[in-house]
C-alpha cells in the first residue's frame, strides 16, 4: 500500500511540472499585459514597472527564475494586479474559503445524495424512486447560475432568512453550500442508487433477509460498503471538481473564495497569480484522485492484490 | 412483501434524520434585522464599490473604485464641494493666484493632523509629489502632473534633480506650485488621487517608497489625513474605514464609519440591495433599470456623468480614410431611438464629443442625424446605396451592452445606407491590443473625464496622442490645443476649444453616440449623497436619516 502511495506522488511530480510549463507559456503567447490599460502608459513608465516585476528579462529566463523561487522558497511571486501583495498571502487568505464551502457543499451533497440514492434503490419504480430521481435529473440539469439566484430570491429576498451575499455569519454558508452541492447531490443520489440496486439483487443480501436481519441492518452492514464503491470512485474528481468549480457560486454570493482569483488572473494577465491558482488547483485534483484511489483499494479488497 | 414492517422503521429513521438536517439549518432564521437597519443605527454607511482595490496606495493605483476609498483615508490641498464638486479648502486653508495665474500659493492649515498624530506640511506633499513622479515608481496617473513646470521631464528621466520642478516648500505651511502654463482647471485637477499628500516615514517603514510593493497600505499601518481610517481590509469581502479622531474638520463628519464591498457582479450587487445588504449600489444592471423606474422610482436615480461612448474609427485604411463615409456613418444613426429604447438609461444623444455644460463649454458645432445627406456622401464617394462598399468590421470588446449597441447599429446602417457591417468581439486585453495596433476598422470607445474641462476629451486626439488610436492627425487641430492651453482668459480658452471641436467633428476620426449617464440604487435614509458628474461623494458630508416613511419594503 505505502509503495503504491510513493509511486502516485512521485507521477504526480511530472504532471505538476507539465502544467507548470504549458501554462507559462500560454500565458506569455496571449495577447495584451498586465499592464494595458485603456490609457496607455508613457515608456517610461511601463519600463519601471516591467523591470520591478521582471517582465523585461527573455520569457525562458522568467520561467527559470519561477521555477526557481517556488522549487527553493515555496514563493509563487507578487501579483501584477493586487500591488503590495504576494500570491502566497492572496491564495492563504483565499484557499480555506474556497476549501470550506466544497467541504460544506460535499456534506450536503453526500448527506442527501446518500439517502435520497438508497430510499430510491429500495422503492425500486414506486413514488418513492420517481420523485427523488427526477429531482436529481432537475439537479444535473439546472446549472448553478440559475439556481444560485432563484434561492436568494426565496430564501434571502422574499423570506429574509439569510443574506443574499457575502461572507460574515455561519448562516451565509448555507445557501451557497446548497446551490454548490445541488449537482454533485444529484450525481450521488443515482450513483448510490445504482449501486445499491445491484448489491441488493445479490444472493448474500437475500440469506441475510431469510436470516431475518433488519431492513436497517441490511442496508448500513451489508450493502452500503459495496454500493458505494461508484460513488467513492465518483469522490475523488467531485472533490476537486466542487473547489475549483466554486467559481460561479463565488461570484453569485460574492464569497472571498479563490475562484474569483482563478478566473480574473486571465482576464487581468497576473501571471503569478495564474500559475499560483493553476498549480494549486492541480494539486489538488491530482491528490483527490489519489486519496479516491486509496478509499477504492480500502473498500474493495480484490484490488488490494492487484 | 416480507419486509415490510421493517421498512417502517427505516422510513421514520430517514424522515427523522430529514427533519433533524432541516432543523440544523433553522438556526438565525426568521425574519432579521437586514445589515442596513443595524447600520443605520451605527451610522455605518454600506456601499457597493465594484471590484476589488487593487491597492490603496494613491500614487500607484487608477481606478475608480480605489479613489473611492481613498476619497476616505487622505485629503489633498483643495476638497470637494459635496453639490457640485468645485474645489473649496482642504488642507490648504487658502491660495493666493500670480497675475500670470502660473504660479499657486498654498497657505496650509496648522491644525491639519496624520491619523498617527503628526502634522501635515507642505512637505509631506512635496515627498508624494517627488514620489509619484519619481520614474521608478512606474506611477501610472504622474501624468496629472505634467501641467507643473518640468514635471514631464522629471518623470521621463529628462532631469535628475527634483528642485528644479515647479514645487517649492515655503515653510513649513506654505507650498508654492509654478506651472508652464496658466490652466484654469487646475484646482479641479488638484481634487484626483494623484495629488494626494503621503506620509512617506510610513511609507518607507514597509519598503522602498520609490519603487512598488511597498506593504504599508494594510489596516494597522495606515497613515492618512482624510476624515476616516482604515480599520479593515479583507480581500474581495471588504474594506472598512471609522471615522478618524485626528481629522482637523472632524466636528463636520456625521458617520461613524463606511463598508465599501467588492461586488463584482452588478446582479449580485442588486440582489444584495434588495436584500438590505446595501445604502446605495455602484450601477444597475441593463436589464433592472425599466423595473425600478416603474416600481421604485425613489430608489433609482439617473444622473448626468462626465463620459462619451464613441465609435473610433481607423482613418488609415480605405474606405474609411475617405471623409465622406465617416461622415455618412455618423449621420446615419437613429441616436434618440438608441437611447431611448436600448438603453434605457436616460442617457443623452451624443452629438458631438464633449458632454454639454462641462466647466461651462457646450460644443456648438452639431452633427446632423440626416440620411439623405449621408446618402449623397457616400455616393459622392463612389459607394451609391452602399454598393461596391466591402464589409466593414465592427469591434466591441465581449460584453453584453456592447453587443446590443453595436447590433442597433449595424442594423441602421444596412437599412439607412446599405452598408454592410460585420461584428467582431474580443476579449478586453485583446482588444486593447487590437486598437493600439490599428488592427481594426470601426471600434468602440468610451472616455470619461479625468476633470472637469473639455481639455480631458480634446486633448486625447493629438497627432500621435497615447489615445488617439485612429491613425488620426490634423495640424490645425494640434495648434488649436495648444493654444488654447497658453490662452489665460478662460471665455477665449472655451472659443479656441470650439474652434477645434469643429475640426474633430467635420473629420470624424471619431462618432459620437452618447453622453453617459450614472444608473444607482440608493435606499432614501441616504442624506447628504448628491448627483455629481464624477460620481464622487464627499463621505464628511454624508449622513443616514431614518425615519418611518422613509421605510421601504422591498420585494
Amino acid at each position: 500500500m505505502l509503495r503504491f502511495i510513493f509511486k502516485r506522488i512521485l507521477e504526480a511530480i511530472p504532471v505538476l511540472f507539465i502544467v507548470a510549463t504549458i501554462t507559462f507559456f500560454l500565458l506569455k503567447i496571449m495577447p495584451g499585459g498586465p499592464f494595458d490599460t485603456e490609457r496607455p502608459m508613457p515608456p517610461e513608465v511601463k519600463k519601471a514597472i516591467y523591470a520591478y516585476y521582471g517582465l523585461d528579462k527573455p520569457a525562458w529566463q522568467q520561467y527559470a527564475q519561477y521555477l526557481e523561487r517556488l522549487v527553493l522558497h515555496g514563493d509563487l511571486g507578487e501579483s501584477q494586479k493586487y500591488f503590495g501583495w504576494t500570491v502566497n498571502e492572496l491564495l492563504g487568505g483565499s484557499l480555506p474559503v474556497s476549501v470550506e464551502l466544497g467541504i460544506e457543499g460535499m456534506c450536503f451533497a453526500l448527506f442527501f445524495g446518500l439517502i435520497a440514492g438508497t430510499v430510491a434503490s429500495l422503492r425500486k419504480n414506486t413514488a418513492g424512486d420517481y420523485i427523488p430521481m427526477s429531482v436529481a435529473t432537475f439537479g444535473i440539469c439546472i446549472p448553478s447560475f440559475v439556481t444560485g439566484p432563484l434561492l436568494i430570491l426565496v430564501f434571502a429576498i422574499w423570506l429574509g432568512w439569510f443574506n443574499s451575499s457575502g461572507w460574515f455569519f455561519p448562516r451565509d454558508r448555507i445557501l451557497p453550500a446548497m446551490t454548490l452541492g445541488l449537482y454533485y447531490m444529484a450525481y450521488i443520489s443515482r450513483l448510490t442508487r445504482g449501486g445499491m440496486l445491484e448489491i441488493l439483487n445479490q444472493d448474500f443480501i437475500r440469506t441475510a433477509r431469510a436470516k431475518g436481519a433488519s431492513e436497517w441492518r441490511i442496508v448500513a452492514k451489508h450493502s452500503l460498503r459495496g454500493g458505494l464503491l461508484s460513488v467513492v470512485a465518483f469522490l475523488g474528481p467531485a472533490v476537486s471538481g466542487i473547489v475549483t468549480g466554486s467559481i460561479v457560486v463565488e461570484k453569485i454570493f460574492e464569497i472571498p473564495g479563490t475562484g474569483r482569483f482563478f478566473v480574473n488572473a486571465a482576464f487581468d494577465r497576473d501571471g503569478p497569480m495564474l500559475m499560483g491558482t493553476t498549480l494549486v488547483y492541480a494539486v489538488l485534483v491530482v491528490a483527490m484522485n489519489l486519496v479516491a484511489d486509496i478509499l477504492a483499494v480500502w473498500m474493495n479488497p480484490k484490488l488490494r492484490f492487484e | 412483501m416480507q419486509f415490510d414492517s421493517s421498512n417502517l422503521s427505516l422510513r421514520r429513521l430517514l424522515l427523522s434524520l430529514g427533519v433533524l438536517a432541516m432543523l440544523s439549518l433553522l438556526p438565525g432564521c426568521g425574519k432579521r434585522e437586514t445589515l442596513v437597519e443595524a447600520a443605520d443605527r451605527d451610522q455605518v454607511l454600506l456601499v457597493g464599490n465594484g471590484t476589488e482595490p487593487q491597492d490603496l496606495d494613491p500614487d500607484v493605483v487608477t481606478g475608480v473604485q480605489e479613489f473611492h476609498i481613498m476619497m476616505s483615508l487622505l485629503e489633498g490641498l483643495v476638497s470637494e464641494d459635496p453639490v457640485d464638486l468645485h474645489p473649496v479648502p482642504g488642507v490648504a486653508e487658502s491660495w493666493d493666484i500670480s497675475p500670470d495665474r502660473k504660479v499657486y500659493t498654498f497657505h496650509l492649515r496648522k491644525d491639519a493632523k496624520w491619523s498617527n498624530g503628526e502634522p501635515v506640511t507642505a512637505r509631506d506633499f512635496w515627498e508624494a509629489y517627488k514620489r509619484i513622479l519619481t520614474p521608478s515608481l512606474g506611477s501610472e496617473y504622474a501624468y496629472m502632473h505634467y501641467v507643473v513646470k518640468n514635471a514631464e521631464a522629471y518623470n521621463t528621466n529628462g532631469i535628475t534633480d527634483f528642485n528644479q520642478v515647479g514645487y517649492k516648500v515655503i515653510d513649513d505651511h506654505t507650498l508654492q506650485v509654478t506651472l508652464n502654463n496658466p490652466t484654469p482647471y487646475f484646482l479641479s485637477l488638484l481634487l484626483h488621487h494623484s495629488w494626494y499628500p503621503i506620509n512617506i516615514r510610513t511609507v518607507a517603514k514597509y519598503g522602498d517608497p520609490y519603487q512598488r510593493g511597498s506593504k504599508w497600505t494594510r489596516p494597522g499601518r495606515y497613515v492618512g489625513n482624510g476624515p476616516f481610517v482604515l480599520t479593515q481590509w479583507r480581500v474581495n469581502d471588504v474594506v472598512e474605514v471609522r471615522k478618524s479622531p485626528t481629522y482637523w474638520d472632524r466636528a463636520r463628519v456625521r458617520l461613524n464609519g463606511i463598508r465599501f464591498y467588492p461586488i463584482e457582479s452588478l446582479d449580485t450587487e442588486e440582489r444584495a440591495f434588495r436584500a438590505g445588504q446595501l445604502h446605495v449600489t455602484l450601477e444597475v444592471p441593463l436589464s433592472k433599470i425599466d423595473y425600478y423606474k416603474t416600481n421604485y422610482p425613489n430608489l433609482i436615480k439617473i444622473d448626468p456623468y462626465l463620459g462619451t461612448y464613441f465609435y473610433r474609427v481607423n482613418v488609415t485604411k480605405p474606405p474609411l480614410s475617405d471623409k465622406r463615409v465617416r461622415q455618412a456613418l455618423a449621420m446615419a444613426i437613429d441616436r434618440e431611438a438608441l437611447v431611448k429604447d436600448v438603453l434605457k438609461g436616460g442617457q443623452l444623444p451624443a452629438f458631438n464629443l464633449t458632454p454639454p455644460g462641462t466647466a461651462g463649454y457646450t460644443c456648438r458645432t452639431h452633427l446632423q442625424e440626416n440620411i439623405a445627406e449621408a446618402k449623397r456622401l457616400l455616393a459622392a464617394a463612389g459607394y451609391p446605396d452602399g454598393k461596391g462598399l466591402p464589409t466593414i468590421e465592427l469591434l466591441y470588446n465581449t460584453l453584453e451592452s456592447h453587443r446590443t449597441i453595436a447590433e442597433a447599429l449595424q442594423q441602421m446602417w444596412k437599412t439607412q445606407l446599405g452598408v454592410d457591417v460585420r461584428l467582431v468581439n474580443q476579449e478586453w486585453k485583446v482588444y486593447l491590443d487590437t486598437q493600439r495596433s490599428l488592427n481594426y476598422e470601426i471600434c468602440r470607445g468610451s472616455w470619461i473625464g479625468d476633470y472637469d474641462d473639455p481639455n480631458t476629451f480634446l486633448d486625447m486626439w493629438l497627432t500621435g496622442g497615447g489615445n488617439n488610436e485612429t491613425g488620426w492627425s490634423n495640424p490645425e487641430y494640434d495648434r488649436l490645443i495648444a493654444q488654447a492651453a497658453a490662452t489665460a482668459d478662460p471665455q477665449q480658452r472655451l472659443e479656441v476649444f470650439q474652434k477645434a471641436e469643429a475640426i474633430l467633428m467635420d473629420e470624424t476620426p471619431e462618432i459620437p453616440i452618447y453622453f453617459y449617464t450614472h444608473v444607482c440604487l440608493q435606499r432614501p435614509e441616504l442624506k447628504g449623497w448628491y448627483p455629481t458628474i464624477l460620481d464622487n461623494h464627499p463621505y464628511k458630508y454624508v449622513y443616514l436619516e431614518t425615519n418611518a416613511d422613509a421605510a421601504v419594503p422591498l420585494k
